[in-house]
C-alpha cells in the first residue's frame, strides 16, 4: 500500500509537471522565449555561427558531429593531462588511455558509464570542465537532434530543419542551466556538498575499525571524506538523462543524495525533461493529442516494469527466507524508492543509481535490464529517448497503416522505404552492439576475467553492460569489473555506435519528412492518438525487444530466478 | 476475359509443384532476403546430416533438413500457384494474338488500292483497310469510316460495339473482329507493343517489378531477419558460457540454431509476398481492369479523392423529361401535345424522352411527322431552339432566353408566370424547355437527372473509407449542386472544361491527395496523365487510354470504387500476414528456448507450458508449423484479405483481434497438435 503510494505520488507529481514544462520548451525552441537574447548572440558572436540560417540535414549532421568529436577531444585531453592542470588538490595522476577513451566516448554519448571511480580518479578540474561541461552538451545534443526530428514532421516540402547551433545554445541556456540551478540549490538545502576544499581526514564514529588487507590485521581511527563540487554536476547529471555520478557509488552516497526529499527530487529529475518533450513535440507538430500518446506508451511499459521490479524485491530472497530484498539498498531510501529509482534510471538512459542493481533479485534485476535492452526509449535519454520512441512509432505505424490499406503515413507524413530503411537501421544498430558485445565478451579471456559471480548471473552482468553501453544507459550491475583495456575499449565502441550511428538516420528521416508533403487526415487515415494505436505500439515495443532478447534472457536472469525458487 | 481461370485448378497446382523445385536455385533465392536465409540454413543442415556430424540423431537432422526445404519449397509453390493463374490467362490471349493479313493503304484517302501484308510488318502510323468479317491487325485509331466490332476477344464481351471515326469512340484493338461495315485505321502501336501485347506481358509478369510499398515492406522484413540472425547467432557463445558456467549440458547445436533462426524470422509473410502482389493484379484482372504497373494498383488503396463524372457514372445516361408544367390558361394536355409536336423530329436522347414522357403520362400517340406535312425545325447553335412548322402553326422548344427573345421578336409577351417556374426547376436541379406556340409561351417541361440506384449508398461508404467524392460536370452550379446534394457526393465541379478539371486535380495533388479519376475521351487525356490513378475506358479513345494507368475493358466508370477496394486489400494483406508471422514467434520461442537448453539449464523446461514431449519433439514440431502455415495461407494470399468499408480505427482493431491474437494463440495449438502426431508416430 505504501510502495503503491509512493509510486502514484511520484508518477503524479511528473505528469503534472509535463504540460508547463513542454510548453514552455516548445515556446523556446520556436524563438518566442529569447530573454537571454544577449547573452545568446554573445555565444554565436563568439563562436562565429549564422543562427537565423535554416541547415537541410547534412549540414545539420555534420555540425552535431563536429561539436561531439570537439567535445570528445577535449574531455580526453583533459584526463590525460589533469596531472599538469591546476584544481588538481589531492594530485592525481593522468588516467591511462583507455580509460580515457572509454569515458571521453561515455560522456559525450550521454551515457556515462563510469569505468572509474569518481573520487579517486578525476582531478576537480576534470570533474567541472570535462564531464560537467559535456554533461550539458550530451544532454543538448540529444535534445537537439530531437527538434530537427520534430520539425521534420511539422514542416512540409523545404530541406531545413533548423539550426544546429541555434538549437544547442538555446537548450543549454534556456532549459539546462535555468532548470540545474533550481535543483542545485535544492540539493545543497539537503546537504548535498559543493565546494572547492580538498578532501577531509575525519576521526571515525566507532573506532577503531579492524579490517583484513593482504592477509595482515589492520586498524585505523581515521577515515577520508571526499568532497568536491558534487551538487550542481549532480543536478545536470539527473536532469540531463546523463548519470555519471560525482562518487563513485553515486547517488547511493550520502553527499550526492543526503536525504528522502533529495531522493525525491533527483528520481523527479531523471524523467522530467524526457516527459515533458512529448508535450513539446505534440504542440510543435500541431496536435497535441500525439505528444500525449506516446507519453501513455512510455508510461503503460514504465509502470509495468516497475511493477515487477517492486513486487520482485518486496518478495525477497527465499535461500535466506527473508521477505523482502534489502541487499544493496540504503536503509533510508527502502525498497519502492529504490525500485522506483532503479526502473525510471533505466528507463531514461539516466544511469544513475541510487542502490546496486546487481544485489537485486533475477526478476528485479531484469526489469532495469530489459528497459534498457527495449533501447531506452520509455522516456529514454532527454531527446534521445523520444527520437527513438519516434522510430518505433514508424516502424508500428507501417505495419499498422498496411493493416487498414494505405500507404502508412504519419502525422501526415507518408512512410515510404527510405524511412524505412533509415528507421530499420536505427533500431538494428543498438540491438546488434548489444548481442554481439556480449557475444564476444563471454568467449574471449579478458571478458570473462571481469565477471563476479559465477553461472548465470555472471554472464547477466556482462549482458547488462553491454546492453548499459550499447543503449546510452551508464548504468552498471557493480559486480563486473569493467575498468580493464578490454572493457574499456569494447564498452567505449558500443556506446560510440549506438550513439552516433542513431543519430545519422534519425536525422536522415527529419530531412526526408521535411520534403514530404503533408497529407490532410480523413476517416480513412490511421488514428495515432487513440488507446488502440498506443496499445499496438506497446505491444511492438516488447515483442521486437522481447523476441531479441529473450533467449539471452533466459540464460540469464530467467533461469537463475527459476533456479532460485526451485530450490 | 475471355476466359476466366479458376482460383486452383489441377494443371496449375500441377506445374506449380514442378516449379517450386525449379525455384530452389540459390539465384532464384536470393532475390528474396528472408527465403536466402532459409535457403542458406537448409543447406547447411543438410550438410551437417551428410557428415554426420551432429550432436543430435542423425535422424532428427534429418527431419530438420527436410522440413527446412519444405519451408522453401511451399513459398515457391505459392509463388508459382500466383503466377499460374496469370500464365494461362496469358496462353489464352494469346490464342487470339493471330497473325492476320492486313491491306495496308499507301494514301488512307484510296482506300481500294490496298496492298497484302502481314499484321507483324505493321509499323506506326500505317493505315489499313479493314472490311467487314475481317480481323484488325493491330492497335489503331480510326480515320474514316464507322462500323460494328466484336471485342469479345479482349473484353470477353459478347455484344458488339459501335466504333468510328472522330468523337470518342475511334479507338479500335488489334485482334477484334470488323462485323458489318468498314473502316480505314490509322496504327498507332508496333508490333509487340499492341494493347494485347501489354496485357499478356502483364498477367504474365514477365515485367512485374516490385512496387514502392513492397519494397518498404521487404526492408522491415530484412530488418527482422537479421535482427533474428544475431540474436540467434550470438546464441551459441552464449551457450557455450552457460554450458561450462553451470558445469553441466554442452552448448546449442548448429541444427538448433537453425531451426530457432528459420522458425523466428518472417518466413510466413517472405514466403507469401510475392504471391500476394501477383494476386493483387490478378484481382483486377478478374475484374475486368489492366493495370499498366502494380504501382497504379498499390496507389489505388491510398487514394483520398475520386473524381466521378456526372453523366454515366451518377446519372442514367441523359436527361428525361420529367413533367409538363403548363402557364395558366393552358391544360397539361395541350402542352404536352405542343411539346411533343415539338420532339417528333428531334432524335436527341432528350427529345425522344419527351415523346415517350407525353406517351406514357398523356396517352399521346407517336405521330408520322411527314402525314401531318410539317417542316422539321433543328436545332441551331444560333438560335438555340428546335421545333415544327405545321401549315400556319409555329411550334418551339428552348432554352427560357432563346424563347423569349423569339417570342418578343414577334410582338409577344414572356409571361413572368413561366419566368418563376422556369427559376424554380432550375433551383432543382433540372433543366427547364420553355414550350411556345407562335408569340404564346405554353408552359415548361422540366428535364431531370436521373441517379443511379444504389449510388448514394456507394458514396456513403466511400465516405467512411475515408475517400472524397468529387462530382464532374458541365452543368451551371445551380443544376450541380441539386445533383450532388442527391447523389450526396461530397463536392462537385459545375462547368467543368478541361483545363478546370486539371487545375482541380492539381489542387488537390499540391495538397497531398492522390486522385482517382476515369475517363474516355481525348480532351480528358490531360487530366487522365496527371491523376496518380487513372482509369481509361476501353470504349475510349487512344489519347485517354495512353493517358491513364489502367484500363477497364467493361467501360464501367463506376468500377473506379472496386478498383479503390482491390488496392486496399492488397496492403492489407500484407500488413495482416506481416502481424500473424511476427505473432506467431512468441510460441515459437515457448517451444524452442527451453529445449534448445535442456542440457544445461533443465529449470527452463518451466517455460515449456505447452507440455511438448521431448527437446527434439518440440523443435521438430515448431519447424513443422512453420512450414505448413505456409501452405495454410496460400488461399488467403491469393483471395487476400476482406475488405470492409468502415473506418481505419475499426479496421485495424478487427485485424489486430484476427491476425495480432489469432498470430499469438494459433501456433500454441498447432505446435502442440503437430508434437502429438509425431510423438504418436
Amino acid at each position: 500500500m505504501n510502495a503503491l503510494l509512493q509510486c502514484a505520488i511520484y508518477l503524479g507529481v511528473l505528469l503534472l509537471l509535463v504540460k508547463p514544462l513542454g510548453a514552455y520548451m516548445a515556446d523556446v525552441y520556436e524563438g518566442r522565449h529569447r530573454f537571454l537574447a544577449p547573452l545568446e548572440n554573445l555565444v554565436y558572436r563568439a563562436a562565429g555561427v549564422r543562427a537565423e540560417e535554416e541547415m537541410d540535414w547534412k549540414r545539420y549532421l555534420w555540425g552535431v558531429l563536429w561539436f561531439n568529436l570537439i567535445g570528445f577531444a577535449a574531455v580526453y585531453a583533459l584526463q590525460r593531462l589533469q596531472h599538469l592542470l591546476p584544481l588538481n588538490p589531492q594530485n592525481f595522476g593522468a588516467v591511462s588511455a583507455d580509460s580515457s577513451f572509454n569515458t571521453a566516448v561515455s560522456f559525450i554519448s550521454n551515457t556515462n558509464w563510469q569505468g572509474y571511480g569518481g573520487e579517486s580518479t578525476m582531478s576537480y578540474l576534470t570533474q567541472m570542465l570535462g564531464l560537467s561541461v559535456q554533461n550539458f552538451f550530451s544532454a543538448a545534443t540529444g535534445m537537439a537532434v530531437l527538434i530537427a526530428l520534430t520539425r521534420g514532421f511539422a514542416r512540409k516540402q523545404t530541406n531545413g530543419i533548423g539550426n544546429v547551433w541555434a538549437d544547442l545554445t538555446r537548450t543549454t541556456l534556456y532549459i539546462l542551466l535555468p532548470l540545474s540551478l533550481l535543483l542545485a540549490g535544492a540539493l545543497v538545502t539537503q546537504g548535498g556538498v559543493q565546494t572547492f576544499a580538498p578532501y577531509k581526514t575525519v576521526d571515525l564514529v566507532q573506532q577503531p575499525l579492524e579490517f583484513e588487507q593482504e592477509g595482515k590485521q589492520l586498524s585505523t581511527r581515521e577515515q577520508t571524506l571526499p568532497l568536491g563540487p558534487a551538487a550542481s554536476q549532480i543536478a545536470i547529471k539527473q536532469l540531463g538523462s546523463n548519470g555519471g555520478g560525482f562518487f563513485n557509488v553515486n547517488s547511493a552516497h550520502p553527499y550526492e543524495n543526503p536525504t528522502p526529499l533529495s531522493n525525491f527530487l533527483e528520481m523527479l529529475s531523471i524523467l522530467l525533461i524526457p516527459g515533458a518533450l512529448c508535450y513539446t513535440f505534440g504542440r510543435m507538430v500541431g496536435d497535441t493529442r500525439q505528444g500525449w500518446a506516446l507519453l501513455a506508451a512510455m508510461t503503460v511499459v514504465f509502470v509495468g516494469f516497475l511493477a515487477v521490479c517492486v513486487l520482485s524485491e518486496q518478495a525477497g530472497n527465499p535461500l535466506l527466507g527473508i521477505e523482502q530484498n534489502m541487499e544493496g539498498k540504503e536503509v533510508r531510501f527502502g525498497i519502492t524508492d529504490s525500485a522506483i529509482w532503479a526502473a525510471a534510471t533505466t528507463a531514461a538512459s539516466n544511469g544513475s543509481v541510487n542502490a546496486m542493481h546487481d544485489s537485486f533479485t533475477p526478476l528485479g534485476g531484469l526489469a532495469p535490464l530489459a528497459l534498457i535492452q527495449l533501447g531506452e526509449i520509455i522516456f529514454g535519454g532527454v531527446g534521445s529517448g523520444l527520437y527513438g520512441m519516434l522510430v518505433f512509432a514508424i516502424v508500428a505505424v507501417f505495419i499498422a497503416g498496411l493493416m487498414v490499406g494505405r500507404t502508412p503515413e504519419y502525422l501526415g507524413k507518408k512512410i515510404e522505404s527510405f524511412e524505412m530503411k533509415m528507421a530499420s537501421l536505427a533500431v538494428l544498430f543498438p540491438f546488434a552492439v548489444v548481442l554481439i558485445g556480449t557475444g564476444i565478451a563471454v568467449l574471449v579471456e579478458p571478458g570473462k576475467a571481469g565477471i563476479a559471480n559465477p553461472g548465470a548471473h555472471g554472464f547477466a552482468e556482462i549482458l547488462y553492460g553491454f546492453s548499459s553501453a550499447g543503449n546510452n544507459n551508464g548504468s552498471a550491475f557493480a559486480g563486473l569489473s569493467a575498468n580493464t583495456p578490454f572493457y574499456n575499449t569494447a564498452l567505449g565502441i558500443a556506446m560510440w555506435i549506438s550513439r552516433y550511428w542513431l543519430i545519422v538516420p534519425v536525422l536522415a528521416i527529419a530531412g526526408s519528412l521535411a520534403r514530404k508533403k503533408l497529407v490532410p487526415a480523413s476517416p480513412g487515415t490511421l488514428p495515432t492518438h487513440t488507446p488502440l494505436f498506443i496499445a499496438f505500439l506497446v505491444g511492438t515495443i516488447l515483442i521486437l525487444g522481447a523476441l531479441t532478447f529473450v533467449p539471452a534472457l533466459a540464460l540469464g536472469p530467467i533461469v537463475e530466478h527459476l533456479q532460485l525458487w526451485s530450490r | 476475359m475471355a476466359t476466366h481461370i479458376r482460383t486452383l485448378s489441377a494443371s496449375i497446382v500441377q506445374r506449380a509443384a514442378l516449379e517450386s523445385f525449379v525455384k530452389l536455385d540459390p539465384r532464384v533465392q536470393w532475390r528474396n532476403p528472408v527465403m536466402f536465409v532459409v535457403w542458406v540454413g537448409s543447406a547447411l543442415v543438410t550438410l551437417i546430416w551428410l557428415a554426420g556430424s551432429g550432436k543430435e540423431s542423425s535422424s532428427f537432422v534429418l527431419a530438420v533438413a527436410l522440413w527446412l526445404w519444405f519451408t522453401i519449397l511451399f513459398a515457391n509453390f505459392a509463388e508459382s500457384v500466383a503466377e499460374g493463374r496469370g500464365k494461362a490467362q496469358a496462353a489464352a490471349l494469346r490464342g487470339t494474338r493471330r497473325d492476320v493479313m492486313a491491306k495496308k493503304l499507301s494514301d488512307p484517302a484510296k482506300k481500294q488500292s490496298w496492298r497484302n501484308v502481314p499484321g507483324s510488318a505493321l509499323r506506326k502510323g500505317d493505315f489499313v483497310y479493314v472490311p467487314a468479317g475481317e480481323v484488325v491487325p493491330g492497335d489503331g485509331e480510326v480515320v474514316e469510316g464507322a462500323a460494328t466490332v466484336d471485342e469479345s476477344a479482349i473484353t470477353g464481351e459478347s455484344a458488339p460495339v459501335v466504333r468510328e471515326s472522330g468523337g470518342d469512340r475511334s479507338a479500335v484493338t488489334g485482334g477484334t473482329r470488323v462485323l458489318s461495315d468498314w473502316l480505314v485505321v490509322r496504327v498507332t502501336a508496333n508490333p509487340g507493343e499492341t494493347f494485347l501485347d501489354r496485357m499478356i506481358a502483364l498477367v504474365e509478369g514477365a515485367r512485374r517489378s516490385r512496387t514502392p510499398n513492397e519494397i518498404a515492406l521487404s526492408i522491415l522484413l530484412a530488418k527482422f531477419t537479421l535482427i533474428f540472425l544475431f540474436a540467434c547467432a550470438t546464441l551459441l557463445p552464449f551457450s557455450v558460457y552457460a554450458a561450462k558456467a553451470a558445469g553441466q549440458g554442452t552448448a546449442v547445436s548448429i541444427t538448433v540454431l537453425v531451426a530457432l533462426l528459420v522458425c523466428l524470422i518472417p518466413t510466413t509473410i517472405g514466403g507469401l509476398l510475392s504471391a500476394i502482389g501477383i494476386a493483387g493484379m490478378d484481382r483486377m484482372i478478374k475484374a475486368n481492369i489492366i493495370a499498366t504497373s502494380g504501382r497504379a494498383v498499390e496507389a489505388a488503396g491510398d487514394v483520398d479523392v475520386l473524381l466521378l463524372d456526372k453523366t454515366g457514372t451518377i446519372t442514367l445516361g441523359n436527361r428525361q423529361a420529367a413533367a409538363f408544367a403548363p402557364s395558366s390558361g393552358v391544360t397539361s394536355e395541350a402542352l404536352a401535345d405542343a411539346a411533343q409536336l415539338a420532339s417528333l423530329a428531334d432524335e436527341t436522347p432528350e427529345g425522344r424522352s419527351i415523346v415517350v414522357f407525353a406517351k406514357q403520362r398523356y396517352g399521346l400517340r407517336e405521330r408520322d411527322i411527314k402525314s401531318l406535312g410539317a417542316q422539321f425545325v433543328p436545332f441551331s447553335a444560333n438560335t438555340r431552339m428546335s421545333g415544327v412548322d405545321i401549315g400556319e402553326r409555329r411550334v418551339r422548344k428552348g432554352a427560357a432566353d432563346a424563347l423569349r427573345t423569339w417570342i418578343e421578336a414577334q410582338g409577344g409577351r414572356f409571361p413572368a408566370e413561366v419566368t418563376s417556374l422556369v427559376e424554380a426547376m432550375a433551383r432543382r436541379g433540372s433543366t427547364p424547355l420553355v414550350v411556345a406556340e407562335g408569340p404564346r409561351a405554353l408552359g415548361v417541361i422540366e428535364l431531370k437527372d436521373i441517379v443511379k440506384g444504389g449510388i448514394k449508398e456507394r458514396f456513403a461508404e466511400l465516405r467512411r473509407m475515408g475517400i472524397k467524392t468529387v462530382m464532374i460536370t458541365g452543368d451551371n452550379r445551380l443544376t450541380a449542386t441539386a445533383i450532388a446534394a442527391e447523389a450526396g457526393v461530397d463536392d462537385f465541379l459545375a462547368e467543368a472544361t478541361p483545363e478546370a478539371k486539371l487545375r482541380l486535380i492539381r489542387e488537390h495533388q499540391a495538397q497531398g491527395r492522390l486522385i482517382a479519376m476515369c475517363g474516355d475521351g481525348t480532351n480528358d487525356a490531360p487530366a487522365l496523365a496527371q491523376a496518380d490513378v487513372a482509369v481509361a475506358m476501353n470504349s475510349g479513345t487512344q489519347a485517354a487510354k495512353e493517358a491513364g494507368n489502367m484500363v477497364d475493358l467493361d467501360s464501367n466508370p463506376t468500377k473506379l470504387i472496386e478498383v479503390v477496394e482491390i488496392g486496399k486489400q492488397l496492403l492489407i494483406t500484407r500488413g495482416s500476414l506481416t502481424t500473424f508471422s511476427i505473432a506467431n514467434d512468441v510460441a515459437k520461442y515457448f517451444a524452442i528456448i527451453p529445449a534448445a537448453f535442456a542440457t544445461t539449464y533443465p529449470q527452463l523446461n518451466a517455460l515449456n507450458v505447452m507440455h511438448l514431449a521431448t527437446p527434439s519433439s518440440a523443435i521438430l514440431s515448431a519447424v513443422i508449423f512453420n512450414a505448413l502455415i505456409i501452405i495454410a495461407l496460400v488461399p488467403l494470399a491469393l483471395k487476400g484479405v476482406r475488405y470492409r468499408p468502415v473506418g481505419a480505427e475499426a479496421l485495424l482493431r478487427r485485424n489486430l483481434l484476427v491476425y495480432g491474437l489469432g498470430g499469438i494463440v494459433v501456433p500454441f495449438i498447432g505446435i502442440k497438435l503437430i508434437d502429438v502426431l509425431i510423438t504418436y508416430v
